[in-house]
């Protein structure tokens, strides 16, 4: 329990970095960042949407230590101001809308290229010099070195454009309205698969790698000796003494690239027209809405912060060593 | 020469009765520098209710033996040459599912490190029903269980214990749960790798006493090793001494308590503690053990040897019988070596005399 | 004898029985012992030759470029032919030229970005694992909020708001990139820190600075040209998606403002190809080849793998059959010297 505790007590720590950063981040514009906006909009804003966004942003007149507070108070009632191209959509609406999405594109292809990946690695491991072993590592560096975005893009052409076997964009099939009916669901998958498989492909050799590695160090322990020694069948010594002594240093690594994978999915939605988080950012970034950019990037660092807490969670109930101490 | 070697590894290692008989094993770990032959020719055999003593300084290769008994050496080890036959049946040529059959059910083991041998993440009491479970499969669950707990009480392990992780338990603890595993099924024979070395000595006593005790109640055959000599004058029926990948001296304990021949096994009583707990200056031997990619030519201990003759770098000793039966590889003894020596080369070495510690050799 | 060649292969002591888990080594290395051993291994060798012909394409551009990467040299949107080798752009600019152009700032980016986050890394990390205690506690603190906080959405939003350019990408890339080398080289410093030669250096009353830089940094060396890959191949690939969604300056030439005007101009879906492929395979080869360089490291300072590797090579000598099976290989006589 007591690392559960400190765990949460960091993404505290993390959470409130992030947000301060996202503080100064209008400030590291140079001059007033309301005039600096409002040049960049070249008069497309109306005084009112001006002001909004002061208020949001807790920009006065007052000493940095009020603002910065104000700002944190806003917060604190959930408020991340409103949405300058969507005016005026609160910035939290809209980002909820992306969340489903995001967080359905992007547990559904980091759990399966996490789980592919480390079986590969650890069946490879334990079929020392098969083709397995042998082949897959230079295959999974190969195609994990190509950028996201362009492999999205390589795919989605032929995949959907040229040969008309997936759809060429969004979340669902255009005609529907979300509803929980077996057609809306199976549009969702359908518009899924794609975005998700290209995730995978790029990510999955990560996994593999990490889980040979740690493999091959758990093979040579004493405990699968002994296990071996105990004439147990092969698959249990593999899954039950190996395999799960193996998977714990990589599931704390999967945590910390969960972030990093997150930013790849951003790229894969952006070329499939995804709805999600990443899509909604670049948008906000193209139409210079910097609320909505500002209250993205903080949604989507609090998600990560969460999925870490949750792999935290599973880690606990995998180790009992941790669980002890 | 190469013919009265043989012969005598198999004279004195050959016994009808015996419960595991190994004949002339050779293991080699395969590296790029070229083959590290680890066991090098090693024959014994144990009857069973036997216990049997192997010793040596580590990278000797006993483990090596031990671990080759059962299969479980991973490669780049190669068992390369011999027999290991364990009721008539040789091992080396069993198939997987012979092998998975044979393991623990006939030869279970006691690993050198409870620490490292007990998987972290599952409970000791997994451990013990996984492998009752792997050799009874038509077994209930609970029952399997039930014995496990049996078997913790049986090693003086509270039955409570049975849903402890490993970090849970003391070191003490953890080794006698080793040791309960290893007897779940009851097997003949019983490997012990080092099963004291990682513990102090107050524990390390203990558990000794418990694996006689055991012992004397269910009878089993032990292989013991171990780079202690005291523990194995206690437990011990016969000890083998190991140098180098080969056994060097073989004979009854108490014999090789009362004279050792092999000058490497006079070294190894002078670099341990008396029994009664006296403290003895350590003065152990000089020099370490060869690299076995290239050994040394002749007698392995050669180099290392306060002993060592002229003879010594040419030929090899062959395992003799020097006392009735009291075997030694030694060219001290003419049963090791080649008919007809020359007088000549059973000259002292010159090296030999600066090896000799003038402190031991005054008194 | 064949056999032997494959034996002696890597000329590296190998011990047979199971080493430490720790990569480092105990005694000083020289970083020239390490680049030769690194380069003996088939696939970093076909990783360093890939890199250098980039190399020679970024450095020589103006020689082997047909074009002025610039120009309008023809009808947009031609596809390769003898004239145009890659084809044109959408507004008729050469492929091949541009692709060649390329290299340079995206190369140039990414070896200076993994120079500044490994510096960077490198002190934190070293200063954390060196110093122990308060300053440690501190460092890694910050380290691991700065890994944790997703640095692609990240460098977005700073891209937004700071002037777009050169110098802001570097910048933000080498503010985000950091973390990663400062973790892992943190935990190797605090193991080496505990080594006897580290300890006597304590002792023998040198400077901190000089044990650093003399006895740790020097032990440390795969780790550290590993961590420099690995950022390198995130700076490439960062700053080519930053310059795809166009937040990079996009009248530089580089693969990833390549890749944006092909996008802008709707390269794919017009059937225009060539103008994708060309600057997604370069960053893809660039990116393996550190990769591969990477592995190889990682097989080579790693005994664990070493010997895997080095096992399977030995093993296939003899019987394939036995491979199926993990109970220890029996093989009467063929190892005979």
């Amino acid at each position: 329990m007591n690392y559960i505790l400190r765990r949460i007590g960091f993404y505290l720590v993390a959470a409130w970095a992030s947000l301060t950063l996202n503080f100064f981040l209008p400030r590291l514009m140079p001059g007033d960042p309301g005039d600096a906006i409002m040049a960049r909009m070249q008069g497309r804003l109306t005084p009112e949407t001006v002001d909004a966004m002061r208020q949001a942003y807790g920009l006065s007149d007052d000493p940095v230590i009020v603002q910065y507070l104000r700002y944190l108070g806003n917060l604190a009632q959930g408020q991340l101001g409103v949405s300058i191209s969507a005016f005026p959509s609160p910035v939290t609406d809209i980002i909820f809308q992306g969340l489903v999405w995001t967080v359905l594109l992007g547990t559904t292809a980091t759990v399966i290229s996490f789980a592919i990946g480390s079986v590969l690695g650890m069946t490879g491991a334990w079929k020392r010099g098969s083709k397995v072993d042998s082949v897959m590592p230079p295959l999974v560096i190969f195609v994990g070195s190509f950028p996201y975005f362009w492999l999205a893009t390589v795919a989605l052409f032929y995949l959907s454009f040229q040969w008309g076997v997936f759809p060429l964009r969004h979340a669902y099939n255009d005609t529907l309205s979300p509803a929980f009916s077996l057609e809306f669901l199976l549009s969702v998958l359908y518009h899924l698969f794609l975005p998700a498989l290209t995730i995978i492909v790029v990510s999955i050799g990560g996994w593999l790698l990490g889980m040979r590695n740690t493999m091959i160090s758990t093979l040579a322990e004493d405990y699968v000796t002994m296990a071996e020694a105990k004439g147990l069948p092969q698959r249990r010594v593999m899954f039950q003494y190996a395999a799960r002594n193996a998977l714990l240093p990589n599931m704390t690594a999967f945590g910390m690239s969960l972030g990093f994978i997150l930013g790849g999915a951003l790229f894969t939605e952006v070329v499939f027209a995804y709805p999600g988080l990443g899509y909604q950012l670049i948008t906000a970034v193209r139409a210079l809405d910097y609320p909505l950019m500002q209250g993205l990037f903080l949604m989507i660092t609090f998600a990560v912060l969460i999925a870490n807490l949750i792999v935290d969670l599973l880690y606990v109930r995998m180790d009992p060593r941790v669980r002890a101490s | 020469m190469a013919l009265t070697h043989d012969e005598a590894k198999h004279q004195w290692a050959s016994s009808e009765d015996a419960l595991l008989a190994i004949r002339d094993l050779r293991v080699e770990y395969l590296t790029p520098r070229g083959p590290v032959r680890a066991v090098d020719g090693v024959s014994f055999s144990i009857r069973p209710g036997e216990v049997l003593g192997l010793a040596g300084e580590s990278g000797c290769g006993k483990s090596t033996v031990a671990q080759a008994i059962l299969r479980i050496l991973q490669p780049p080890a190669v068992i390369t040459g011999g027999r290991v036959l364990f009721e008539g049946k040789d091992v080396l040529s069993m198939s997987d599912e012979q092998l998975e059959q044979f393991r623990w059910q006939e030869v279970s083991m006691v690993f050198q490190s409870a620490m490292n041998a007990l998987n972290p993440v599952m409970t000791v009491g997994d451990q013990i029903v996984d492998a009752i479970l792997a050799h009874e499969p038509g077994m209930k669950e609970n029952k399997a269980r039930e014995r496990a707990r049996e078997m913790l009480k049986i090693v003086g392990i509270e039955e409570h214990r049975i849903d402890s992780y490993p970090h849970q338990l003391s070191g003490g603890m953890r080794q006698r749960a080793v040791i309960a595993i290893a007897l779940v099924l009851n097997p003949p024979l019983m490997i012990m790798d080092e099963p004291t070395t990682a513990l102090d000595v107050v524990v390390q006593k203990e558990i000794m006493a418990q694996i006689a005790d055991l012992k004397q109640r269910l009878g089993f055959s032990i292989l013991f090793i171990t780079h202690d000599m005291s523990l194995l004058v206690e437990i011990s029926d016969r000890i083998a001494i190991m140098y180098a990948g080969q056994i060097v001296e073989t004979t009854a304990a108490r014999e090789i308590f009362e004279e050792p021949l092999h000058p490497y096994t006079q070294g190894l009583m002078s670099s341990f503690p008396s029994l009664t707990g006296e403290r003895v200056k350590l003065s152990g031997i000089p020099g370490s053990p060869p690299d076995l990619i290239s050994p040394p030519a002749g007698c392995r201990f050669h180099p290392r040897c306060p002993k060592r003759m002229v003879l010594c770098d040419q030929a090899a000793p062959a395992l003799g019988e020097a006392r009735s039966n009291h075997w030694v590889a030694c060219h001290l003894y003419p049963e090791s070596r080649p008919a007809n020596t020359p007088a000549a080369e059973l000259e002292p070495h010159p090296q030999a005399l600066a090896l000799r510690d003038p402190e031991r050799s005054a008194s | 004898m064949s056999s032997n060649q494959t034996l002696v292969e890597a000329d590296i002591p190998v011990a047979p029985v199971p080493e430490e888990r720790v990569t480092s080594v105990g005694k000083p290395r020289r970083a020239s012992n390490f680049v030769t051993l690194i380069l003996q291994n088939r696939k970093a060798a076909v990783g360093a030759v890939i890199l250098l012909l980039f190399a020679i394409m970024a450095i020589f551009a103006p020689v082997l470029a047909p074009y002025d990467p610039t120009d309008y040299v023809g009808r947009a949107r031609q596809a390769p032919s003898s004239e145009f080798w890659f084809g044109t752009t959408g507004s008729g600019q050469d492929v091949l030229s541009q692709t060649i152009y390329g290299a340079r700032i995206s190369l140039g980016t990414g070896l200076l970005v993994g120079l500044l986050t490994t510096v960077l890394g490198a002190l934190v990390g070293m200063s954390a694992g060196y110093f122990r205690g308060r300053v440690d506690d501190i460092l890694s603190l910050i380290t691991n909020v700065v890994l944790i906080i997703p640095s692609i959405p990240l460098l977005i939003v700073l891209a937004a708001f700071l002037p777009a350019g050169f110098w802001t990408i570097v910048a933000v890339l080498t503010l985000t990139g950091w973390s990663w080398g400062a973790r892992v080289l943190r935990s190797q410093t605090l193991t080496l820190r505990e080594k006897d030669f580290v300890a006597s250096a304590v002792v023998s009353g040198e400077r901190s600075m000089r044990i650093v830089f003399r006895e740790i940094l020097p032990n440390m060396t795969s780790i550290v040209v590993a961590g420099m890959f690995g950022a390198i191949n995130y700076a490439i690939g960062a700053q080519a998606g930053l310059e795809f969604l166009g937040l990079g300056n996009p009248s530089n030439i580089s693969w990833g403002t390549n890749l944006y005007w092909a996008q802008n101009n709707a390269g794919l879906l017009t059937g225009a190809w060539w103008t994708i492929l060309p600057s997604g395979v370069c960053i893809a080869l660039v990116a393996f080849s550190f990769a591969l360089i990477n592995y190889a490291i990682d097989e080579v300072t790693n005994p664990r793998l070493r010997s895997q590797r080095q096992t399977v090579e030995i093993l296939k000598q003899y019987d394939r059959r036995m491979r199926s099976s993990r109970a220890t290989p029996v093989i009467r006589g063929a190892v005979e010297a």
